[in-house]
């Protein structure tokens, strides 16, 4: 077999994979199940991040919405919300199995449309800002909205929200959680890899390159940027909705708007990859986690430094990422066989 | 012919300094215009003003009949009014072919002609309009790797993909091989005769503006000098002062 036909079959052989690892390494489902998350964030953060050049520490917040959003609504259609959240865990909430999955699924569609819709405000109030200024600024909308949920009693505040318990077993709970993320990363990739080969696509790359000489050509970049951020909104609002359930426990600053986990992780990972392109964040986000799993099991204790090791080393001798390097190094495994004619835009 | 572009009386301030001051010129559509002046005399800040880079200070200008100096960049150039600039801006990552394909006019600003993929006929007329500038072979390089001028030819090349009705020149042969410069004069007359663009230019060799334009403004110190006939005005004794540091 030669490495293109390798190549075509590579996507179908991973999907394989990703359908028979749950069966297979049943005790690390729940680590499984957060790897597809870590590919979903890293796959949003190099939308604006890698392909548009805007670098963004505030993808955290719409994360944050999903969230709250999906287990508030869930709740919320049975239940009266204030004073559940008010009982800060005292009060329990058990729905039958019918209203669980509707719940679950009204909270989940619920999660990306309100997650656009800030994305929407905050993106014209943003994006008219450019390099360091817009970096700013969403660093700090990612603390404000965290500090904003941790004070907001309907929220429950501080104290967070109780998730309300799948009502099956803790295992069949486990596997439709792992598939609903897996097939969320799959639609994030998806989405993303006919987005890039769009004229859109095109045009953020444009902005990267020169945002003034887009201008100058008639591009509306400032549309094209808002647009872009609610693109990688929707998956992070769902990636919300999804973890608030797989986690169990909403904590506002610990679980929905992690700023210093999983809104750092997710830069690390598309840059470690191979920012700006489509299967770099997928391999950071799969190296990153398989790392960090390590280090906190043989390392615990020295896993932050380990970590902090790691970066430097990537950020020292793999600036252009992972796959970065390898286009570099090996420029001939990435010879498109595609006729020249039908030939999309940007990978 | 009925002017294409009125520029009338504009000035423009930073502070206490006067970039231009009552500025007026006049593109009749069909023409090659040339701006010319010294350093620092004003010729980028007025193309600035002119597309839309700055609020001016004072006057008017009317692309087509209708008053533009409210308007903003991407509107600007929405209407056909589009600049090439004078330190050479190019999509460096983007391979040249892509350069080309991003920059067709973007008339349809709707959501469903943003997502659609690029056209068969864009990617033909982009490897037209390469060759046309020699740049065929270069099309699947990072654009970012050309040479200074290559990356000019392309950046013209982008320009004339928009499909404009004026097309601003921000001196086009600065950096550009002697021996390219008379192939570069060829086709900029060639945009205006084959395919219809009116051309206003600010060059400092002076050969190329007299074989070139029809019409030339002289800009001295923010204010205009002189204009008339390329002959008329090169041998206009205020602009060889203006040059030579008589003022």
């Amino acid at each position: 077999m030669n490495w293109a036909t390798a190549r075509k079959l590579l996507p179908f052989a991973l999907l394989a994979l990703g359908v028979a690892a749950p069966f297979a390494l049943p005790t690390f489902l729940v680590q499984l199940t957060f790897l597809w998350i870590m590919i979903v964030f890293a796959l949003c953060w190099d939308i604006l991040g890698g392909q548009m050049g805007y670098n963004s520490f505030g993808n955290i917040a719409f994360f944050g919405i999903g969230v709250y959003t999906a287990t508030i609504v869930q709740i919320g259609l049975y239940q009266d919300v204030a004073s559940y959240t008010a009982a800060a865990g005292m009060q329990t909430i058990s729905l039958t199995p019918d209203q669980y999955f509707t719940g679950l699924f009204v909270g989940l569609a619920a999660a990306p449309l309100l997650a656009v819709a800030v994305a929407a405000l905050l993106g014209f109030a943003l994006l008219g800002l450019r390099g360091h200024y817009f970096a700013i600024a969403t660093l700090g909308l990612g603390i404000a909205a965290g500090e904003l949920a941790a004070a907001w009693t309907f929220l429950g505040g501080a104290s967070g929200v109780q998730v309300p318990v799948y009502p099956g077993s803790l295992e069949s709970g486990r596997l439709l959680f792992y598939f609903l993320s897996a097939g969320l990363g799959v639609a994030t990739f998806l989405t993303l890899r006919w987005l890039y080969t769009t004229r859109f696509g095109l045009a953020m790359n444009a902005i990267r390159d020169d945002e003034d000489k887009a201008e100058a050509l008639g591009l509306r970049t400032t549309r094209y940027k808002v647009i872009a951020w609610c693109i990688g909104a929707v998956f992070l609002g769902l990636a919300g909705g999804l973890v608030g359930h797989i986690i169990g426990f909403i904590d506002p600053r610990e679980v929905a708007f992690a700023g210093a986990s999983f809104g750092v992780w997710m830069i690390l990972m598309a840059i470690l990859g191979g920012k700006g392109t489509l299967w770099g964040p997928v391999i950071g986000a799969v190296i990153f986690h398989a790392m960090r799993e390590l280090f906190w099991t043989y390392l615990f204790g020295w896993q932050n430094v380990a970590m902090g090791v790691l970066i430097v080393i990537v950020v020292v001798f793999f600036p252009v990422g992972i796959l970065g390097w390898l286009r570099r190094r090996y420029p001939q495994l990435f010879v498109r066989d595609v006729p020249a004619a039908s030939r999309g835009a940007a990978e | 012919m009925s002017a294409l572009l009125e520029v009338r009386e504009v000035s423009k301030y930073y502070g206490g300094v006067i970039a231009n001051e009552k500025v007026s010129l006049t593109v009749a559509e069909g023409r090659i215009v040339g701006l010319i002046g010294p350093n620092g005399s004003g010729k980028t800040t007025l193309f600035n003003s002119i597309v839309g880079t700055h609020p001016i200070d004072g006057g008017s200008i009317r692309f087509d009949g209708r008053e533009i100096s409210h308007l903003r960049v991407p509107d600007i150039a929405r209407l056909g009014l589009i600049r090439t600039f004078q330190q050479t801006r190019i999509f460096r990552q983007m391979s040249c072919r892509d350069n080309m394909i991003v920059s067709v006019p973007q008339g349809d600003a709707s959501l469903r002609a943003m997502i659609a993929r690029p056209a068969a006929e864009d990617r033909a007329h982009a490897d037209e309009l390469l060759a046309f500038v020699g740049l065929a072979s270069k099309r699947d390089l990072p654009a970012g790797s050309l040479s200074f001028g290559q990356q000019k030819l392309l950046e013209f090349a982008m320009a004339l993909m928009n499909e404009p009705r004026l097309l601003l020149l921000d001196e086009p042969t600065a950096g550009i091989n002697p021996t390219l410069i008379n192939g570069l004069i060829e086709r900029l007359k060639r945009a205006r005769d084959q395919l219809g663009i009116t051309l206003l230019v600010i060059e400092h060799n002076m050969r190329v503006v007299m074989n070139l334009a029809e019409h030339i403004y002289c800009l001295a110190h923010g204010e205009l000098l002189a204009d008339g006939r390329p002959e008329d005005v090169q041998n206009d004794p205020r602009v060889v002062a203006a040059y030579l540091g008589g003022h």
